[in-house]
């Protein structure tokens, strides 16, 4: 239940899923408003400390979810996948795997170089120490470009891949998208398609 | 504009010299004998050669530290009695340095001095008292964002001649009365204040 199955995702994995997704898409809405718009400073220096403290939750997330990703079942694909599709998804989702770490790390690299040297107080409760990086003007510039590019990559790829889920779920109507949202392996269908697949595959 | 009500270091400072120099005729001969101390007595203006430094602690070591680079006042040195001895001392919080313009900026704006709109801090003493041969304490209204509070320095008697007297003062200040709570606790919320004030014989 907790782990993956065959052909089913586990409730460790989903919940994992969604966590990190939400956590991810609030902080770019987050990092965007704090960088972009014009906000009264004090909010301003607030909300970069939530951000800071929320982009160290996800990074905690995502390494234990790359874990995760690498020593738990991998369920099989659904079936009814072209094996470009398999192909494509199984890329998208080993490149978002990566960006939840390469983004908080970018970010964490940011702090950490930047010559105004503010600590990272975790949600005031204790201090994250800098990457033991050189602060200057240049690395923080280099490292915010890295920090916002990647970030908003996620975005584009994070849209790609709910368009893709949504895709199957209503035109395709397979279980892609169910089958992350509920560890239940008697899904519409699933047994006699998934075995047809596997059977061809042969 | 606003530079009315800032004068408890030249205060200090005077009435220190006034102890010094009436009351303690053994140790530091030079403060204390009665020529000197009646040559101290006086009107003094505070010059540009005096040093308003501050700093900021924050979590887990290290802080800001910065300088105000313009101000006014001055003090009289009351040779009869120490404790009726004045000071007035006003700063201009935009000509505040930390050699990083962001955080410049920062403390300039409306999250903490907002200088925009209150162009002057100020200082006006209500009491000396003598606490040393070569030590007072000044209390008096200091007046930031348009709040005034009773706050206290204390002063020691550094130098001084017939023409110029200078004094170190200290003091602590806790900035969320006066509005300016911005990043505690990752910034602490006590201001210390360590100033070389030189006064000018007027
Ligand atoms: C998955 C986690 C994270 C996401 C999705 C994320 C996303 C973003 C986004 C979208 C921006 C705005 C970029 C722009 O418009 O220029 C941003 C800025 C920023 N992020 Fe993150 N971030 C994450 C984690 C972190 C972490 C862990 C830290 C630091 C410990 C951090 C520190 C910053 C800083 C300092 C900025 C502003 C850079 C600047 O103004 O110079 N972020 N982030």
């Amino acid at each position: 239940m907790l782990r993956n199955g065959k052909s089913n995702f586990g409730w460790m994995t989903i919940i994992l899923h969604w966590t990190i997704a939400v956590l991810i898409l609030g902080l770019i809405a987050l990092g965007f408003a704090m960088r972009r718009l014009s906000l009264d400073p004090t909010l301003q220096f607030s909300l970069y400390q939530w951000h800071k403290s929320f982009g160290f939750t996800v990074l905690g997330f995502a390494a234990f979810r790359a874990a995760w990703h690498l020593f738990d079942l991998k369920p099989q694909p659904t079936a009814g996948l072209s094996p470009l599709e398999r192909r494509a998804s199984a890329t998208t989702h080993v490149l978002l795997i990566v960006l939840t770490l390469a983004v908080p790390l970018a970010g964490w690299a940011v702090a950490s170089t930047s010559t105004l040297n503010i600590p990272s107080f975790y949600f005031d409760w204790f201090v994250i120490p800098h990457l033991p990086m050189a602060k200057s003007q240049a690395a923080e510039n280099f490292w915010t470009s890295t920090h916002a590019v990647l970030a908003y990559a996620t975005l584009g790829l994070v849209a790609l891949h709910a368009l893709a889920a949504v895709y199957h779920h209503l035109v395709r109507r397979d279980e892609v998208l169910a089958r992350m949202l509920t560890t239940r392996s008697q899904r519409r269908g699933e047994h006699v398609k998934g075995g047809q697949a596997i059977a061809k595959r042969k | 504009m606003t530079k009315q009500q800032s004068k408890p270091w030249p205060t200090v400072a005077l009435a220190l010299i006034s102890v010094v120099l009436a009351a303690s005729p053994g140790p530091d001969a030079a403060f204390a004998s009665a020529p000197q101390l009646a040559d101290a007595a006086g009107n003094y203006g505070i010059t540009g050669a005096s040093r308003i430094h501050f700093s900021v602690a924050q979590v887990g070591g290290g802080g800001i530290v910065g300088d105000f680079g313009k101000f006014s006042g001055n003090f009289r040195i009351d040779g009869n009695n120490i404790g009726r001895s004045s000071v007035e001392f006003t700063l201009y919080p935009e000509s505040v340095e930390t050699g990083e313009s962001r955080v410049e900026d920062f403390l300039k704006s409306s999250a903490v001095f907002d200088s925009a709109t209150y162009r002057t801090v100020t200082f006006r003493s209500t009491s000396v008292r003598q606490t040393g041969p070569d030590s007072a304490a000044v209390e008096g209204t200091l007046t930031a964002r348009g709040k005034a509070r009773k706050e206290q320095f204390s002063v020691k008697l550094t130098d001084w001649n017939s023409r110029q007297i200078s004094f170190k003062i200290r003091g602590s200040i806790f900035r969320a009365p006066y509005g300016m709570d911005v990043g505690t606790p990752i910034y602490s919320n006590v201001v210390e204040f360590d100033m070389n004030i030189k006064g000018q014989k007027r």
